[in-house]
């Protein structure tokens, strides 16, 4: 057996329908979360970890322990891995109780010690009072609790979740979120977490990875990996509303700015210097929550850029209001509280000013 | 001198318990491989469904007689030969209701959800202990439906029966081939009451099944 703090580490290539997986990463004694459009291969890396599929080429260690190697060729069942997987569905065994779930996997233990890590799990996700009902009979995010108790009661040594509480509402999920993350930093397991959902990624772990058609290409501090999207498809998900083609029309390396004009219309927009020249074609990408809205000229104010432009559109979306202004030809999202909307009095076909700081646009790769 | 109703289903019992033992390593073969010519093992299963009884008998009755290969070995180790015998009977039983035994055990192991055989190997169950502790019971009603199948299919046999065993009292007379008997030397009330006898146990025999299956079915639900 490995000691504990054993680190993950992966190293994988496999060739799948639309493109070849091929990544690298390492994974310590933290929360990971991977993350990346549908069928971008979360799910392909976890299933190579857990032994469901195997690789073409790669290994896949935690700690001394190799779970799969192409290099010697080794590589273990899944029943030996010692893998936690949780995924979207509980997949309960609907013959057995609640209790005899838990304890599938502990059946080699001695009936004693098998009953009071049973016993102690049931108490700890608090589903005791279920412990004799079959899954039929117990709520979605119960089923996903005793999923979850059957799987950390065997003690792995490492644990895949993929979306596994994607179906539960918002007030389960924090309580099993918390019960999850209470397990982990006892424990000291690495655990890579799958979701596409990026307010999730943020409120998960202080790490992300993310995966586009098979490769990683960002790995760090979810602030930091989605306030600078590489492509446009993720910047899309990253919650970056507003994407535009632009021209670069002058850079001022003095001031770190430079102005751009959005492709096919006279809107200047001044953005960060990057490393761009006059005439270069670029792609903005600006958050709808980074929008400023007034409804008179603002003045003595230090953002660069104050456009005037009209509401096209308001609509309540669950929790905030978003605007759809058009600036000339240009439409912008914008998300502004319901309390702002009340208080500025805005309606369908008012004229508005948008105020964005130079450093809320960001540029694309490519 | 054994009654051929009584025959008839000792034949059945012995029929069906060892389709169960052979038939469910081949359903969970069939079930789960990936081998690209599955289907032709799937036909040669199936076969005796479509295959006139009498043929299959001639040609049990060839490989089973002193003169076929099966037969002449049977006979050395035993002194008697296979056709025309109890045995004969029940290895010609076996394959004639084979499909009626794989069929629903395959389809029963197929429907077995494959996410909860993925939960109990990353719980660290051995296939063995999968198979008996989640997939056999999940698939029991079809296992169950298949052993009363390949029972009532045997219960009622009649080509093979007669084609390899002939018509001998207490050996190989089993109730189908009385009743034929007894029609053919006119004996309409005997063959009546065999015929009643046989109605009832098959017809009590799918009552069974179903009440068992939909009380299981309930459960899970």
């Amino acid at each position: 057996m490995s000691a504990p703090h054993a680190a993950l580490r992966v190293e994988l290539q496999l060739p799948l329908q639309q493109f070849q997986l091929q990544c690298s990463f390492q994974a310590r004694n933290e929360v990971v979360v991977l993350f990346g459009p549908s069928g971008a291969g979360k799910t392909s890396v976890l299933d190579c970890i857990a032994g469901f599929r195997r690789p073409l080429n790669g290994q896949i260690a935690i700690g001394e322990r190799i779970l799969f190697s192409s290099e010697s060729g080794a590589n273990l069942s899944v029943r030996q891995r010692r893998v936690g997987y949780l995924s979207q569905q509980p997949a309960l065994f609907p013959h057995l109780s609640v209790r005899q779930n838990i304890e599938y996997g502990l059946l080699d233990l001695p009936g004693p010690v098998r009953n009071a890590r049973v016993d102690s799990a049931l108490e700890r996700f608090r589903i005791a009072p279920l412990s004799g009902s079959r899954p039929q009979g117990i709520s979605g995010g119960e089923q996903q609790r005793v999923a979850l108790a059957r799987t950390l009661v065997c003690e792995p040594e490492l644990l895949l979740l993929d979306e596994p509480l994607s179906a539960l509402d918002l007030s389960l999920k924090s309580l099993l979120l918390e019960t999850l993350f209470e397990w982990q930093r006892e424990k000291g397991i690495p655990m890579l977490y799958v979701t596409h959902e990026q307010q999730e990624a943020y409120s998960l772990s202080r790490r992300v990875l993310v995966m586009e058609k098979g490769c990683v290409v960002a790995d760090g501090e979810p602030r930091q990996v989605f306030s600078a999207p590489a492509s446009r498809e993720r910047a899309a998900l990253s919650g970056y509303e507003n994407i535009f083609d632009a021209v670069v029309e002058e850079t001022h390396p003095s001031l770190g700015t430079m102005t751009c004009r959005v492709a096919g219309t006279d809107l200047l927009l001044e953005s960060p210097l990057a490393q761009k020249t006059g005439g270069e074609a670029a792609s903005l990408a600006l958050r709808a929550g980074d929008i400023l809205v007034a409804t008179a000229l603002p003045t003595g104010i230090s953002a660069r850029n104050v456009l005037t432009g009209q509401i096209k559109l308001i609509e309540d979306q669950a929790g905030m209001i978003e605007l759809r202004v058009l600036c000339g030809k240009t439409e912008f999202c914008v998300h502004i509280t319901r309390g702002a909307l009340q208080n500025l009095g805005l309606q369908t076909g008012q004229s508005v000013w948008l105020i964005i700081k130079t450093h809320s646009i960001q540029f694309l790769r490519g | 001198m054994i009654s051929p109703l009584l025959l008839s289903l000792k034949l059945a019992l012995v029929t069906s318990t060892l389709l169960l033992a052979l038939g469910l390593p081949v359903a969970w073969w069939l079930a789960f491989t990936r081998f690209r010519l599955r289907f032709l093992v799937e036909s040669v299963v199936a076969l005796p469904i479509v295959l006139p009884p009498t043929v299959l008998g001639f040609y049990l009755l060839l490989e089973l007689g002193s003169r076929g290969s099966l037969g002449a070995f049977w006979e050395r180790i035993t002194g008697h030969t296979l056709a025309f015998s109890f045995e004969g009977l029940v290895l010609g039983s076996v394959i004639y209701s084979l499909p009626f035994a794989v069929q629903p055990f395959t389809a029963a192991l197929a429907s077995v959800d494959r996410r909860l055989l993925a939960a109990s190997a990353s719980l660290g169950a051995s296939p063995w202990r999968t198979f008996w502790r989640i997939t056999f019971p999940l698939a029991l009603p079809g296992i169950v439906t298949g052993f009363a199948l390949s029972f009532a299919h045997t219960l009622g046999e009649f080509g093979v029966v007669l084609m390899l065993g002939g018509n001998i009292p207490g050996r190989t007379q089993t109730a189908s081939i009385a009743i034929y008997d007894n029609v053919q030397m006119l004996d309409y009330a005997t063959a009546a009451r065999q015929s009643l006898m046989l109605l009832g146990i098959s017809f009590a025999l799918l009552v069974l099944i179903n009440a068992l299956n939909r009380n299981r079915n309930w459960r899970l639900q």
